[in-house]
């Protein structure tokens, strides 16, 4: 028997919410780190925000144990690993898979799709979410690989498992 | 044979390589102002970025359209007037216009320049169209989707320009430049702003047990239930109650989009010159969908091959198509 099977409700959840604040703490420098990268590459990202650069978002992967907090400010650029339960404040929340919010950063998906078809959750500030769309997919190429290879052969082997991962479990359903 | 010429949407300049490199004959685009009718938050474009848009499209032999298709307010003409300046001199290949005292300006002013009616014009009659062609000189005019294929071919015949129609995309209500419906509740109108439901004012509200209502100006306009394929927050695609009717319906239009790819071949016979696709306000990854999937279609087709038409109904919205009043006056 696994040993969490032994706890009661409460001591899992103080568990799981242990493990999430070691992730976000594990994963902090990497995020930080990768998207001052980007935002270099990438200043026209900043000018189609607007004033919007001020506005913070919570980027909310079901599946990963943490949300992300954005702020786009390129004075104050930052990108952190937060605890779901003790998220900061944003004017607006993007949620979906990690895959699928991965796809739409690329452009390999459209978002109002994934709006239509229910697999993307927006809530909170929709001019917010609007303008960081549109200013994401003007970006050429893949910011997700670029991302990866700012961490080098470690990153793109993650991500390209990653990828693979999502392929093989989105066929799987398509074939339930 | 009419040459089926793709006019394809770009928000970005990203969107415009990308429309080009799918095949696109033509990319339609705007500033980042009122003067065109997606006037979105983040989209569109500089003039140093169209400016390097025509340039890349021009060296694809790709035509750069600028949608001026919004009506500016009674004395307001300036902004329009000078964004007809700024795309002449940048070397944009037509104007889509509505508004008569825009065509007017750029007809006076550019007169080697294209003029295209846009749709947001609703000039649907031989009559309407004539008189655009005769006193600002329209070279094409893009047709209302109020008509069956009969009704375009018939009116092919009476005109002396070109015929461009919507083949896929956002199905509006088919009043189009006529619609007043967000004005009245947001204050800002579609067809001077630019923007229909703007995103300032809408809201989407997840409930916890999984459904998601969508509200424009505060007053609800959907509420979807779990699961259940979603629109955009447009008045037109509300689901509303009413004292007749016991559940909320539909009143105006149900969330679909338009398309129109199993009726190219009729619509090339009938002498339709361009065929645009919707979706300015779209992401890259719907523009190189539905760019290459009707290159495809329309070069099968032109070199008498079954056309090889790829699904699209994933990108439609509500995730549902329709061929609209071009297949029959009884869509709904
Ligand atoms: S409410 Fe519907 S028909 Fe009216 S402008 Fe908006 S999208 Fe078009």
């Amino acid at each position: 028997m696994h040993w969490r099977a032994n706890l009661d409700p409460k001591g899992a959840k103080f568990v799981r919410g242990a493990g999430s604040r070691l992730s976000c703490v594990l994963i902090q420098p990497l995020l930080s780190y990768v998207v001052r990268r980007i935002g270099d590459r990438h200043p026209s990202v900043f000018a189609r925000l607007g004033s919007y650069k001020q506005s913070a978002f919570l980027i909310d992967a079901v599946e990963l144990p943490f949300a992300l907090h954005l702020c786009p400010d390129p004075k104050a650029l930052a990108f952190r690993a937060v605890p779901r339960d003790r998220a900061p404040h944003a004017e607006a929340r993007i949620r979906g898979r990690f895959m699928l919010l991965l796809e739409l950063v690329d452009s390999e998906r459209d978002g109002d799709a994934a709006f239509f078809s229910r697999d993307l959750d927006v809530s909170g500030d929709t001019e917010a979410v609007v303008r960081l769309r549109n200013a994401l997919d003007d970006v050429e190429g893949s910011i997700a690989e670029e991302a990866a290879g700012v961490l080098g052969a470690p990153g793109r082997a993650i991500l390209a498992r990653l990828r693979r991962a999502y392929k093989s479990e989105a066929k799987g359903g398509q074939q339930a | 044979m009419s040459p089926g010429e793709l006019i394809c949407p770009a928000g970005t300049p990203a969107a415009l390589r990308t429309a080009v490199d799918a095949g696109a004959d033509a990319v339609y685009c705007g500033f980042q102002n009122a003067t065109n009718a997606r006037n979105f938050p983040g989209l569109n474009f500089t003039p140093d970025e169209l400016a390097s848009a025509v340039a890349y499209a021009h060296s694809k032999a790709a035509k750069v359209l600028l949608a001026l298709n919004t009506y500016p307010p009674a004395g307001k003409v300036d902004l329009w007037r000078s964004a007809a300046d700024t795309g002449a001199r940048l070397g944009v290949d037509a104007f889509i216009v509505a508004d008569m005292g825009v065509a007017d300006y750029i007809a006076r002013t550019y007169p080697d320049m294209r003029l295209h009616l846009s749709v947001q014009a609703a000039a649907s009659s031989p009559e309407a169209i004539r008189y655009y062609c005769e006193n600002f000189g329209v070279k094409r005019v893009v047709l209302p989707r109020i008509l069956t294929i009969p009704e375009i071919r018939a009116i092919r015949k009476e005109i002396p320009c070109e015929i461009e129609t919507f083949i896929f995309g956002n199905h509006g209500l088919m009043v189009e430049g006529r619609c007043s419906l967000t004005n009245y509740l947001t204050g800002q109108s579609t067809n001077m702003d630019g923007v229909c439901s703007p995103a300032s004012d809408v809201e989407f509200i997840r409930h916890g047990d999984g459904t998601m209502s969508s509200r424009l100006a505060g007053f609800s306009i959907d509420c979807f239930g779990c699961g259940e394929k979603a629109g955009y927050p447009t008045i037109c695609k509300g689901r509303y109650t009413a004292p007749h009717r016991s559940d909320p319906y539909y009143a105006f239009e149900e969330p679909v989009s338009l398309n129109l790819a199993r009726l190219l071949p009729e619509l090339i016979d009938a002498g339709v010159h361009a065929f645009k696709i919707e979706g300015r306000q779209r992401s890259k990854s719907y523009v190189r969908s539905v760019v290459s999937a009707f290159r495809t279609a329309v070069d099968d087709i032109r070199a008498g091959r079954p056309a090889n038409i790829t699904d699209l109904v994933a990108l439609t919205e509500g995730q549902k198509q329709t061929q609209g009043a071009f297949a029959s006056k009884k869509w709904r």
